[in-house]
C-alpha cells in the first residue's frame, strides 16, 4: 500500500510501523490507541509485515516483551494509551535506563478519575521524568512520518534510547485525512535494518539489565541524560535525510510560525496547532504581533530554541491540554524554566484547555492572546469553562 | 479548483454507517484534490445509538479539527433523528437532507430534500443500510466532489461485496432525481 | 558456555569509560569467594562416572564439565556439600580444609 490514501491517525502510524519493519510487535489493546495494534496484526496476518505479533495479557507485559526482544537485536514496536500507559510506567523506566531503542505510540487520553476516555495531555506528561524522548504530532502525515523517523533516532548510537510518539486521542486517531503513504524503498533507502553489538549474543555473551552501585549510579543517569540531549543535535540531519527521501520535512524540536518579530506569543503541543496559526495569522490581519510555537519534543526540552525563538516577545503563554494538580501546567513549568534564561524579562501565562476532550475553540484562542494582550495577571487560567468558576 | 469550504453533519444510528460514508465523501473530496476530514462524534460506541459524523472540506488546509459549530449540509439517515430544529445547526443558506418515505415537517427558510433511500436500499443492497444512497442526495448541492470520485472513494474504501450494488443504488437515485 | 573468570576490575575514570550502552561483558568476577570454607568437596576420579549430576545441582555453577568426569572450581567453591550429597556413587567427598 503506496500513494495518497484517506485514513486515520492510527492508521497512518500503523502504516509508518509496517514500513519500518518492526520485527517483534507486542501490545494491548485500550480505546483510542486499539486501531494501531489491529491493523499491525492484519498486516501481520496477511503476510504484508514479517514480524512476530505478541497477544500479551497487560501492558506491563507488553512492554516487557518489547524489551526483551529488544535486546535479542530486533526492532520492536509497541503502544498504548492513558491507564495502560500508567500501568506500565515501572517498565517505562527499566527500558530508558536499559537503553532499549523501542518506539511506543501513544493515544494521549485522559487519566481517571473522573474517567474519560477523551483526549489530554496528562497521561504522558506525567511520565516526563522517566528518561523517554517525547514527541507530539500534529496531523496524521506527520504521524506516519514519526513512526519511522522514531526509529532512526532511536537506534542512533549516540542516542541509543526509547521513543513515544504521542497522538491526540481521537483528535487525530480516529480523523480521516488525506495521507501519503511512502513506498518501502523510500522506507530502506531511509531506514536500515537493526544492527547492534547491544544484544543478547552466544557467541560474545553479556549482561544486560545490571545493577549499579552508589559508586557509579549516578554517573550512569548523567550518561543517560547525554544521550537524551544527543537528539537535538542528531534531530535536524534525520529530518534533512528524510526530506531528501520523502519530501516532507518538520524540522527540529519545536516549530516557530510568524515569531521573528511576534510580540505575543502562544507555546503549544499536538493536534490543536493549526488551529492557534489560524488566529495568528486573524491577529497578524487586525496589526497584533502574534506568533505561535508549537513544541514537537517535550524530551529533550528544546529551552535553546525556545529561548532563541522569543527573543522580541513581550509576553509568552502555554496553551496546554494538562495540569499539574497544585501547582501549574507542567509544559509551562518547563517552558518558564527555560525563559528564565532569557536576556531579556517576558511575562509568562499558563493557560489550561483541552482537558478530558474539551473543545478548544477559536474564541478560546483568542482569548489567550487578548489576555496576554491586556498585560491581565500571571495566574494560572482554566480556559473554556462551561460554568461560572465560583470556588 | 474552484473555491470550496463545506462542513457536512452526519445523524445516523451506530451501525448504519453514517461514518463510512462521511469517509468515502471525504475521500472522493481528496480525489477531486480538496482537502478533508472525517470523524465520528468520539465515544463508547453501541449498536442502534445515535451517532453523528463529519466531512470538512475546503480548498485551503482545515487547522480547525473541532466538531463544527454550524454546518453547511445535514445528512439524516434515519427519520427518527429528523428534527425541524436541526435547522438551528445549519449555517445561513444551508440544506437538509432526510431519508423519509414521510411528509417531513420543514423548518421556516430552510431547504429540507427527502428521498425513499431505504426502499431503494432494499431493493438493491437487499437490506435498508442508506449510507452511500443519501450522498446521491447531497451531490447536487456538492457538484465539486464529482460522482465518478465517489465511485472510485467506494472501490477503494467499501468492503468489495458492498461495491457494486451500492454503487448501483447512487446511480439509480441519481436517475430518478433527473 | 563461557565460564566466569577472574578479571581485575579496572577503575573507571571517566563517562566515556561506562558501558555505552545497555549491555557489558558477561562473566567478569572482580573477587574469589573462597578461604572461609570448612570443608571442600574432593572428587574420586576412580568412582566417577561423569554423570555430571552435581554439576545439575551446584549452586554456584563451579562445577565444570571436564572430559573425563568433573573440575571445581575452588575459587568460588563455598563447601556446601551437595554436590557431596547428590552423588549417587559417593564419588565426592567433604574434606576438611585445612
Amino acid at each position: 500500500m503506496s500513494g495518497k490514501k484517506f485514513i486515520s491517525g492510527d492508521e497512518a502510524f500503523a502504516q509508518g510501523v509496517r514500513l519500518a519493519k518492526a520485527q517483534v510487535i507486542s501490545a494491548y489493546p485500550i480505546t483510542p490507541q486499539t486501531i494501531v495494534v489491529e491493523r499491525l496484526s492484519e498486516m501481520v496476518e496477511e503476510g504484508e509485515l514479517d514480524s512476530k505479533f505478541l497477544h500479551v495479557e497487560s501492558e506491563h507485559s507488553a512492554l516487557m516483551a518489547a524489551m526483551g526482544a529488544a535486546a535479542t537485536g530486533a526492532r520492536t514496536f509497541t503502544a498504548t494509551s492513558s491507564q495502560g500507559l500508567l500501568y506500565m510506567a515501572e517498565c517505562l523506566t527499566y527500558v530508558a535506563g536499559g537503553r532499549f531503542p523501542i518506539v511506543m505510540m501513544n493515544a494521549n487520553r485522559a487519566t481517571a478519575l473522573p474517567w474519560s476516555i477523551y483526549g489530554d495531555h496528562r497521561d504522558s506528561l506525567s511520565l516526563l521524568d522517566h528518561g523517554w524522548i517525547q514527541i507530539y504530532t500534529e496531523n496524521a502525515q506527520e504521524s506516519l512520518d514519526m513512526a519511522i523517523q522514531a526509529y532512526a533516532i532511536a537506534e542512533q548510537e549516540e542516542i541509543r534510547l526509547p521513543v513515544m510518539v504521542n497522538l491526540d486521542g481521537f483528535v487525530l486517531t480516529h480523523t480521516y485525512e488525506a495521507v501519503d503513504i511512502p513506498t518501502q524503498e523510500q522506507a530502506d533507502a531511509f531506514l536500515k535494518p537493526r544492527e547492534t553489538w547491544d544484544k543478547l549474543d552466544f557467541d560474545k555473551p553479556v549482561s544486560m539489565a545490571y545493577t549499579v552501585g552508589p559508586d557509579l549510579n549516578e554517573e550512569y543517569n548523567l550518561l543517560h541524560h547525554k544521550a537524551l540531549l544527543n537528539v537535538a543535535k542528531h534531530i535536524e540531519n534525520i529530518d534533512v535525510s528524510f526530506e531528501k527521501i520523502f519530501g516532507r520535512k518538520y524540522g527540529g524540536l519545536i516549530n516557530g510560525y510568524r515569531t521573528e518579530d511576534a510580540d505575543l506569543i502562544l507555546i503549544t503541543l499536538g493536534s490543536i496547532s493549526g488551529l492557534v496559526r489560524d488566529v495568528v495569522d486573524e491577529l497578524r490581519e487586525e496589526g497584533v504581533k502574534a506568533g505561535m510555537i508549537r513544541i514537537r519534543f517535550m524530551r529533550p526540552f528544546p529551552a535553546e530554541e525556545l529561548i532563541r525563538e522569543t527573543a522580541h516577545a513581550s509576553a509568552v503563554g502555554v496553551l496546554e491540554k494538562d495540569i499539574s494538580f497544585g501547582f501549574e501546567g507542567t509544559v509551562y513549568s518547563n517552558v518558564n524554566s527555560a525563559l528564565s534564561k532569557s536576556a531579556h524579562k517576558i511575562s509568562t501565562y499558563d493557560f489550561i484547555g483541552g482537558i478530558g476532550g474539551k473543545n478548544i475553540s477559536k474564541e478560546d484562542v483568542r482569548s489567550c492572546f487578548a489576555a496576554m494582550q491586556k498585560k491581565e495577571s500571571e495566574e494560572v487560567r482554566f480556559i473554556g469553562l462551561e460554568v461560572e468558576d465560583d470556588i | 479548483m474552484s473555491r470550496l469550504t463545506k462542513e457536512i453533519t452526519w445523524y445516523g444510528r451506530g451501525g448504519q454507517g453514517a461514518f463510512t460514508a462521511s469517509r468515502i465523501l471525504g475521500a472522493a473530496a481528496m480525489l477531486a484534490g480538496y482537502q478533508s476530514l472525517a470523524f465520528p462524534s468520539f465515544g463508547p460506541e453501541r449498536r442502534g445509538a445515535p451517532i453523528r459524523a463529519f466531512t470538512k472540506i475546503s480548498d485551503k488546509s482545515i487547522t480547525d479539527r473541532s466538531i463544527p459549530k454550524k454546518s453547511d449540509h445535514i445528512l439524516v439517515l434515519d427519520d427518527s433523528l429528523y428534527d425541524p430544529a436541526l435547522a438551528d445547526g445549519l449555517k445561513e443558506g444551508g440544506s437538509i437532507f432526510v431519508n423519509t418515505a414521510k411528509e417531513v415537517p420543514k423548518p421556516d427558510g430552510v431547504m429540507v430534500i427527502t428521498g425513499d433511500i431505504s426502499r431503494l436500499a432494499e431493493e438493491i443492497l437487499g437490506r435498508p443500510i442508506v449510507n452511500i444512497g443519501i450522498i446521491g442526495l447531497l451531490l447536487g448541492e456538492l457538484p465539486e466532489i464529482g460522482i465518478q470520485n465517489i465511485f472510485v472513494s467506494i472501490r477503494e474504501y467499501m468492503p468489495s461485496k458492498t461495491v457494486d450494488k451500492n454503487i448501483r443504488l447512487l446511480e439509480t437515485i441519481l436517475s430518478q432525481k433527473k | 558456555m563461557i565460564k566466569a573468570r577472574l578479571t581485575e576490575r579496572k577503575k573507571i575514570r571517566r563517562l566515556s569509560e561506562l558501558p555505552q550502552g545497555g549491555s557489558c561483558t558477561a562473566g567478569i568476577l572482580i573477587e574469589k569467594n573462597a578461604g572461609w570454607r570448612n570443608k571442600r568437596p574432593e572428587v574420586d576420579p576412580e568412582k566417577c562416572v561423569g554423570c555430571h549430576q552435581c554439576y545439575l545441582y551446584c549452586p554456584d555453577g563451579v562445577i565444570v564439565k571436564a572430559q573425563k568426569g568433573i573440575v571445581i572450581d575452588y575459587d568460588f567453591c563455598k563447601g556446601c556439600g551437595i554436590c557431596a550429597k547428590v552423588c549417587a556413587l559417593k564419588a565426592i567427598t567433604m574434606e576438611d580444609e585445612r
